[in-house]
């Protein structure tokens, strides 16, 4: 075996069999399922307190209007009771007193008043009731005075809503319906991975390295393997327990989401693709499906093996660049305090990049993401981000190469003072020495 | 025939110069002691023997070639600053170690068993690097060094962090692998074991080789013509008699026998100093005093200052 696979191998394993990458990865998928499902699952759990709610109506508008339901029941009475009770709601029957006042209709504002924290589900059931009371109350208002047959049904005729299909013209000439929201999922999910990626296993990498000075063991291993081999064997390694870990959450989230599924009837009736094709094309197919086949093509219009061979290629690009980076600083420093100093160069692009790939997403044609997927200290993310939404090639490939030259250049730098840096004790490195470091000769 | 040569070697890093026309050469089957003080250049040199740095001009010879990049897995390499990856367990770590010095799996494997059975530490194989006390870790790092049998082995003090049991333990495991053909380049601080241990030496100073050759020719080179005497007789007599010819350093006469530490001048010789002093006492001993590797060593660095 290389050398370089030998310690690639030893950065691998050590890493993977290590209890906290296994919590971790067994964990996180956990976690996220959890943060989905639980809010949905509580959300479904209905609210089935019984509430009654006086109502006092001094408009009279409402009088007899307002419907109780299974477990919200409105009782109207008169002013006489509404003045005994105000003042002691709490010990009365009732959960809330709905005080109408007779200038409803130009306040357009009523009073809920309970003893309690009133939850929003009713506040805005309440809402909701008194507006399409007074709505209707206007309504024929106005029919009568108009005097307009079927007026109401024409103003209801009236109420639009407006579907945009998104249609992107294809190389050939061909449309293809095209979904911004799809693009913009796709983009923050992509330039999101990679983000994370780097900040978490770049430093992982510095970690290591630093590990290595720290214990001293790295002039043992530098008097068998060059210094190079051993930052690149670092560098690869670790990015393999990254991707292990990212495989597997993907494996994960599709068992995951696929169990959530079955549980979930609603999704159930919706059945295979194909079906749902073959029902659409019908000519009466329902909304609901024809909306399914939407995204379905919607997804078709989507270039995967673009989007996959490109997100494989500023992974890797923007990984190798940063990781680089993150190696030449923990060989720089003797202690995790002295690191801060240089990190907060490395971490300002990284972060930049994920701030303007969240604008980016919203105008991926604009001079921010266009200048900012050409930087190679951005690219990678915010590239990402404007894929889905389609780049021309031109940029692509200026993107990709400037990306290719700046981290060949810069694990080019990296090693030069890697190779330095991890021999150089107890002398705190400056930004000058560093620069010094890189004109030195093997 | 050298095992090792290195000529001429300079290395300056930005306006330090760490060695400056550095020669020295390393005849096969032989410990070879590089000393010097702090500083003066000796982890420069052995770095370049490591390939860990390049120098700047000079050449590095192995085996009557010139180096080779591949030379360095007949390289053995134990630091003075050890270190073992912590977390690690003791077997896989010394197993990576040889593999890293070229050795298969296999052959790491059986190596490390003679090894670790012979040190009886089979025990520690699962266990962390952490987990052992500071000496069980030289121990191992001193196998993972040797694992590989080198040609030349390169020990920077060696013998710092063991007891005394310890430290004469691998003193003869050091001079077994002598005996068996291999090349040890040795540096320390500690003349006694340069003494017990040197065939040959070189010293280092201010980036400049200042002192080289034979452990004994060297000491003999520094005697200055002081010898002890142990007589019977009267000191006043010698003192009257061959005072104005010698330079009597000490004397005492409190013991069994008197004493006297004593140098000759310039154009004398050991014969006529006896000859003088039979004359005057009864000699009941003469021993030429060689100075020790540590008088040496303290000598020529301050006259290099």
């Amino acid at each position: 075996m290389s050398k370089i696979g030998l310690v690639l191998t030893r950065e691998y394993t050590t890493r993977v069999r290590k209890k906290s990458f296994i919590v971790m990865t067994v964990l996180m998928p956990a976690l996220m399922a959890a943060m989905f499902i639980l809010p949905s699952y509580f959300m479904s759990q209905d609210d089935t307190k019984e509430r009654t709610i006086a109502v006092y109506d001094g408009s009279t508008i409402l009088l007899g209007q307002l419907e109780s339901n299974n477990y919200t029941k409105f009782k109207f009475i008169p002013e006489a009771e509404y003045l005994k009770i105000k003042d002691h709601l709490k010990s009365s029957e009732f959960y809330a007193l709905l005080v109408v006042q007779p200038n409803l209709l130009n306040t357009n504002t009523v009073q809920l008043i309970s003893a309690s924290n009133i939850p929003f589900d009713l506040k805005y059931q309440i809402r909701d009731k008194i507006r399409s009371v007074i709505e209707k109350e206007k309504m024929a208002d106005v029919i009568k005075q108009t005097n307009v047959p079927d007026l109401e049904t024409r103003i209801a005729a009236t109420k639009t809503s407006i579907n945009v299909n998104t249609i992107k013209l294809g190389e050939s000439g061909e449309a293809k319906k095209s979904s911004t929201e799809i693009g913009m999922v796709l983009g923050y999910i992509f330039g999101f991975v990679i983000y994370m990626f780097i900040l978490l296993y770049g430093q992982m990498v510095m970690q290591g390295v630093m590990e290595e000075k720290q214990s001293r063991i790295v002039e043992v291993i530098i008097s068998s393997v060059k210094p190079f081999e051993l930052m690149m064997g670092k560098i690869i390694g670790i990015a393999m327990v990254g991707l292990t870990q990212l495989f597997i959450w993907i494996i994960l989230g599709v068992a995951i989401i696929s169990g959530a599924r079955g549980m979930m009837p609603a999704a159930q009736h919706a059945g295979s693709a194909q079906e749902i094709m073959a029902q659409s094309a019908q000519a009466n197919a329902p909304a609901e499906l024809d909306k399914m086949q939407d995204i379905l093509s919607m997804m078709g219009s989507v270039n995967f093996p673009l989007i996959i061979g490109c997100f494989i290629f500023f992974f890797i690009g923007g990984y190798l660049l940063y990781s680089s980076l993150f190696a030449a600083v923990g060989s720089a420093v003797d202690a995790q305090e002295d690191a801060q100093q240089f990190m907060m160069p490395i971490m300002m692009p990284i972060i930049l990049a994920i701030l303007v790939m969240m604008s980016a997403i919203k105008n991926p044609e604009g001079p921010v993401a266009f200048w900012f997927s050409m930087i190679p200290f951005t690219s990678p993310v915010v590239m990402m981000a404007r894929i889905p939404f389609g780049v021309p090639y031109w940029q692509l490939g200026l993107s990709m190469v400037l990306l290719i030259a700046t981290f060949v250049a810069m694990v080019w730098a990296a090693g030069k003072i890697y190779r330095t840096g991890i021999l150089m004790y107890g002398k705190k490195a400056s930004w000058k020495e560093l620069g010094k470091w890189l004109t030195y000769k093997s | 025939m050298d095992l090792f040569s290195a000529q001429e070697v300079t290395k300056t890093y930005s306006n330090f110069k760490a060695l400056s026309e550095v020669s020295i050469s390393v005849p096969e089957g032989t410990v070879f002691g590089l000393l010097g003080p702090n500083g003066a250049g000796k982890t420069t040199l052995i770095r370049i023997i490591n390939q860990i740095t390049a120098p700047d001009s000079g050449t590095i010879w192995f085996q009557g070639r010139q180096m080779k990049a591949d030379d360095i897995y007949q390289i053995g390499y134990l630091p003075e600053e050890r270190g073992l990856y912590k977390k690690m367990k003791v077997g896989e770590q010394a197993l990576y170690l040889g593999m890293l010095k070229g050795l298969s799996r296999r052959d790491a494997m059986r190596e490390l068993k003679i090894w670790f059975e012979k040190f009886e530490i089979i025990s520690w194989w699962d266990k962390k690097v952490m987990e052992l006390s500071k000496g069980m870790q030289q121990k191992v790092q001193f196998i993972c060094t040797v694992l590989h049998k080198p040609q030349l082995m390169i020990f920077d003090e060696p013998f710092s962090g063991f007891d005394p049991i310890n430290a004469e333990i691998l003193k003869e495991e050091i001079l077994r692998m002598k005996r068996e053909g291999a090349t040890i380049i040795f540096s320390t601080h500690n003349m006694e074991s340069v003494e017990e241990l040197c065939d040959h030496i070189a010293l280092i100073d201010k980036s400049k080789k200042i002192l080289d050759g034979p452990t004994l020719n060297i000491r003999e080179q520094y005697k200055s013509n002081i010898f002890d005497v142990a007589y019977k007789g009267d000191f006043s007599k010698i003192e009257q008699q061959i005072g104005h010819k010698y330079s009597i350093l000490a004397h005492d006469e409190t013991g069994r026998t008197n004493s006297l530490k004593i140098q000759f001048l310039n154009g004398s010789s050991s014969g006529t100093l006896i000859k003088d002093l039979v004359d005057q006492v009864e000699i009941v001993s003469f021993n030429e005093l060689i100075p020790s590797m540590n008088e040496v060593f303290i000598k020529v660095v301050k006259q290099n200052a």
